[in-house]
C-alpha cells in the first residue's frame, strides 16, 4: 500500500495553504481549486476503499517509526468509508456554497473549508490517541472560522458559546488522554488495547475513570444529551453550507466512540459494560429531545438541528449495543443521516435566502416554493423515517438489531414514537412554509418603490437582515438546486442499493469486532522500521 | 510534592470551573486558561513527578523522567495558547456586534418578533 493512506490528510492541507498564499484575493481560482482538491479527495476516498474492501488493515507510519513509539494512520474499512463519506459530502456542499453565493461572504472560506476536511479526515485514519486529540483541535480550530463566516451579531455569539464549550471539552480531552497514559504507558490505540486487556482487574478504578472521561469528550462531540447544549444555536447560526457540512462534525464524535469501545475498551475487557450502560439512556434522551425539539422549535435553522440531534440518538442507540448487527446498522444509518441531516441544511438555507428569515411563521409565497416543497418533501420523508427512503431501511435496522436487547421494550417504543413527533414536526411546518402562504393576499410585492428593479426570479428581502444570506447576488442558483438534488440522489441510491451498502457495512462491522488484524497490522509486521 | 502539585491542579481547576460559569467572557476566557494550566500541570504528573532527573539519555545516569508528557504538554501549551487566541477574538467580535458581553443567547435567537436589543434569557 502506498503513502496515499496520508493524501486525505496532506491534499486539504497543501491546498488550503496554497489558497491562503497565493489566491487570497481571486474567488475564481479558489473556487477552481477548493473544488477540484475535494474532488481528489473523493478520488482518493475512493481508491482507500477499494483497497481496504480486501479486509486487510493498511498502516502508515509517519516517518517510518515503529509503533508503538510514532504515530500511526490506519486504513480499515470503517476508516476508507468515512473519508469517503466526508469527501462526498464536501464535494456537494461546496458547490452549494458556490452556487448561493455563501463564499464570498467572508475570507477564506476555501482555506477554511479544506483545513476542516484535513482535521476530519486525519481524525478518521489516526491510530492514535493523542493524534486524534490534535486533529479534532484542527478541525475545530477551522470549524470556528467557518462557523463565524459572514459575521453577524447572533452568529458570533453562538461562536463564542460554541468555543467555550469545545475548549472545555478539549481540556477534558487532554484529562482523559493523561489518565489512560498514567495507568497504560502508552497512547498508541493498539498497543493500549493489548495493554488493557493485560491489566489486572484489581488495578483498574483509574482506567475506567478514564475511558469515562473520554467518552464524555466524545459525546460532547456527537452532541449527546445532557452535552448537546451547544448544537442549536451553533447549527442554527451557522452559514447554511457550513451546517450542512458540520453534519459530518458529530458524525466524528460518534466514529471516535465505535473505535475507541470495540478496539480500546471492548465489552469482555476490564471496562465491562459501563460505557454501555451510560450510553443507552443518553441515547434515548437524545432521541427524544431532539424529536421533540423538531416540533418545538420556531425557526427552521434550529428545527433542522434538532432534527441533526434526534437523528444521532437514533444512532446512538444501535452504537451501544456493541453486537456486530447493531454495529453494521449503525453505520448504514450514519451514512443516511449525514446525508439527510446535510440535505436539510441546505434546503433550510434556501428558504431563508428567499423568504428572508427563518421564523416559522406565515409570509407571502416565495419564488421556486414548488420545487423546494418538493426537496423539503422527500428530505422530510428521509429524516423522519418514513418509506420508502433509507431512513425507514435505517431505523428497520436499528430495530431487527435491537429485538434482542434487554431494553428493547424501551428502544422500539421511544423510537416509534418519537418517528411519530418527527413526522408531525416537519409536517406543520412544511405545510406552514410552503401551503399556508397561498393564505397571505397576493404575491410578494416590494412596498419600497425606491428599491432598485429586481432582473432575476428572486425578490429583493422582506427586511434587511444580516444573518440571512441575500440570494440576489447569488453566482447561480441552479447550482444550489444541483447540489441539494445531488445529496437527495444519495439518499435515493443509499436505498435502492440498501443491499451491498448493508454488506459492506455487515463486513465493516465483522472487522470493527474482531480487532486482532487490527492488532497485528499494527503491532506485528513491523519490517523495515526503524 | 504530590499534595502540592494534586493541590495546585485541584486550586486551578476549581477557580477555572467557577470562572467558566460567570457567563460572560472575560469571566470565560480567565477560566478556561485556568482549566488549561490545570490540565498542563496534571499532563505533567502523568508521567509520575521524579525532580532533577533527565529526560533524554545521558551518561552516568540512571533515573530518567518519562519524556513523553514533556512533549505532550508543548503541544497542549500551543493549542491552547492558538485557541484562546480565538475565543479573546471572538468575544471582542460578540461584545463590539451585540454590545454586551454575556455568553448565553438572547432571546431573540429562539422566538421571534423580539428586538434584535432583546437581551432577556
Amino acid at each position: 500500500m502506498s503513502h496515499l493512506i496520508i493524501a486525505p490528510v496532506i491534499l486539504p492541507a497543501v491546498i488550503g495553504a496554497l489558497i491562503i498564499l497565493w489566491m487570497r484575493n481571486d474567488l475564481l481560482l479558489q473556487r477552481v481549486f477548493s473544488v477540484i482538491g475535494t474532488a481528489l479527495l473523493v478520488g482518493v476516498g475512493i481508491y482507500l476503499n477499494w483497497h481496504a474492501a480486501s479486509d486487510q488493515v493498511y498502516v502508515y507510519r509517519l516517518g517510518n517509526w515503529a509503533a508503538p513509539f510514532g504515530i500511526v494512520l490506519v486504513l480499515d474499512r470503517l476508516a476508507a468509508l468515512m473519508v469517503l463519506l466526508t469527501a462526498v459530502l464536501a464535494l456537494v456542499v461546496q458547490l452549494y456554497a458556490v452556487g448561493s453565493g455563501w463564499d464570498r461572504k467572508g475570507w477564506h472560506f476555501h482555506a477554511l473549508w479544506q483545513f476542516q476536511l484535513m482535521g476530519v479526515c486525519g481524525a478518521f485514519l489516526t491510530g492514535d490517541a493523542f493524534n486524534l486529540f490534535v486533529f479534532f483541535e484542527v478541525l475545530l480550530i477551522a470549524s470556528y472560522g467557518l462557523m463565524i463566516h459572514g459575521g453577524g451579531e447572533m452568529r458570533l455569539r453562538a461562536g463564542v458559546q460554541y468555543i467555550a464549550y469545545n475548549l472545555a471539552g478539549s481540556t477534558l480531552f487532554l484529562a482523559a488522554l493523561g489518565v489512560l497514559y498514567s495507568v497504560t504507558g502508552t497512547l498508541n490505540m493498539a498497543d493500549m488495547a493489548i495493554r488493557i486487556s493485560q491489566m489486572p482487574a484489581e488495578d483498574t478504578a483509574l482506567l475506567r475513570t478514564g475511558a469515562v472521561l473520554l467518552i464524555l469528550v466524545f459525546a460532547i462531540k456527537a452532541a449527546l444529551v445532557p452535552l448537546h447544549f451547544w448544537l442549536p444555536s451553533t447549527y442554527a447560526n451557522a452559514p447554511g453550507p457550513v451546517a450542512a457540512l458540520f453534519a459530518i462534525m458529530t458524525k466524528v464524535g460518534v466514529y471516535a466512540i465505535i473505535r475507541f469501545f470495540t478496539l480500546v475498551f471492548p465489552q469482555d475487557s476490564v471496562i465491562e459494560s459501563v460505557v454501555a450502560d451510560l450510553l443507552l439512556p443518553a441515547a434515548l434522551f437524545t432521541l427524544v429531545i431532539g424529536q421533540i425539539g423538531i416540533l418545538g422549535s420556531r425557526n427552521l435553522g434550529r428545527m433542522a438541528a434538532f432534527a441533526a440531534i434526534g437523528s444521532i440518538g437514533t444512532l446512538m442507540i444501535a452504537v451501544s449495543q456493541y453486537t456486530p448487527q447493531a454495529t453494521a446498522a449503525a453505520i448504514y444509518y450514519m451514512i443516511h443521516s449525514t446525508l439527510a441531516a446535510a440535505s436539510l441544511f441546505l434546503i433550510v438555507d434556501m428558504i431563508g435566502a428567499r423568504r428572508g428569515d427563518l421564523w416559522l411563521r406565515l409570509a407571502p409565497i416565495m419564488p421556486g416554493n414548488g420545487i423546494i416543497a418538493a426537496l423539503y418533501f422527500v428530505t422530510a420523508i428521509a429524516i423522519a423515517g418514513m418509506p420508502p427512503l433509507s431512513g425507514f431501511i435505517g431505523k428497520l435496522l436499528i430495530l431487527q438489531a435491537t429485538a434482542g436487547a434487554p431494553d428493547a421494550i424501551w428502544i422500539w417504543s421511544i423510537i416509534l414514537a418519537t418517528s411519530l413527533i418527527a413526522i408531525y414536526g416537519l409536517a406543520r411546518a412544511g405545510s406552514l412554509v410552503f401551503w399556508k402562504c397561498y393564505e397571505v393576499q397576493g404575491p410578494y410585492a416590494p412596498e419600497d418603490e425606491d428599491a432598485p428593479a429586481h432582473a432575476g426570479p428572486i425578490p429583493p428581502k422582506l427586511e434587511p437582515d444580516e444573518h440571512i444570506q441575500d440570494l440576489g447576488d447569488a453566482a447561480s442558483p441552479g447550482l444550489t438546486f444541483a447540489a441539494t438534488g445531488l445529496l437527495l440522489a444519495g439518499i435515493v441510491a443509499l436505498t435502492v442499493f440498501a443491499g451491498p451498502v448493508m454488506r459492506f457495512a455487515d463486513a465493516t462491522a465483522h472487522q470493527l469486532h474482531d480487532a486482532g488484524a487490527y492488532l497485528g497490522a499494527v503491532l506485528n509486521m513491523q519490517e523495515g522500521t526503524k | 510534592m504530590e499534595l502540592l502539585v494534586s493541590s495546585a491542579i485541584g486550586v486551578l481547576t476549581a477557580a477555572g470551573v467557577y470562572l467558566i460559569l460567570r457567563l460572560r467572557t472575560f469571566a470565560v476566557v480567565l477560566g478556561m486558561t485556568m482549566l488549561s494550566y490545570a490540565i498542563n500541570v496534571f499532563l505533567f504528573a502523568t508521567g509520575r513527578l521524579i525532580v532533577d532527573a533527565p529526560p533524554i539519555l545521558h551518561e552516568g545516569t540512571t533515573v530518567y523522567t518519562d519524556p513523553l508528557p514533556q512533549a505532550l504538554v508543548l503541544t497542549a501549551i500551543v493549542i491552547s495558547f492558538g485557541m484562546t487566541a480565538v475565543v479573546v477574538m471572538m468575544a471582542l467580535g460578540a461584545f463590539l456586534e451585540g454590545g454586551d458581553d454575556r455568553v448565553d443567547m438572547p432571546r431573540s435567537d429562539r422566538l421571534p418578533d423580539s428586538r434584535p436589543g432583546d437581551k432577556g434569557a
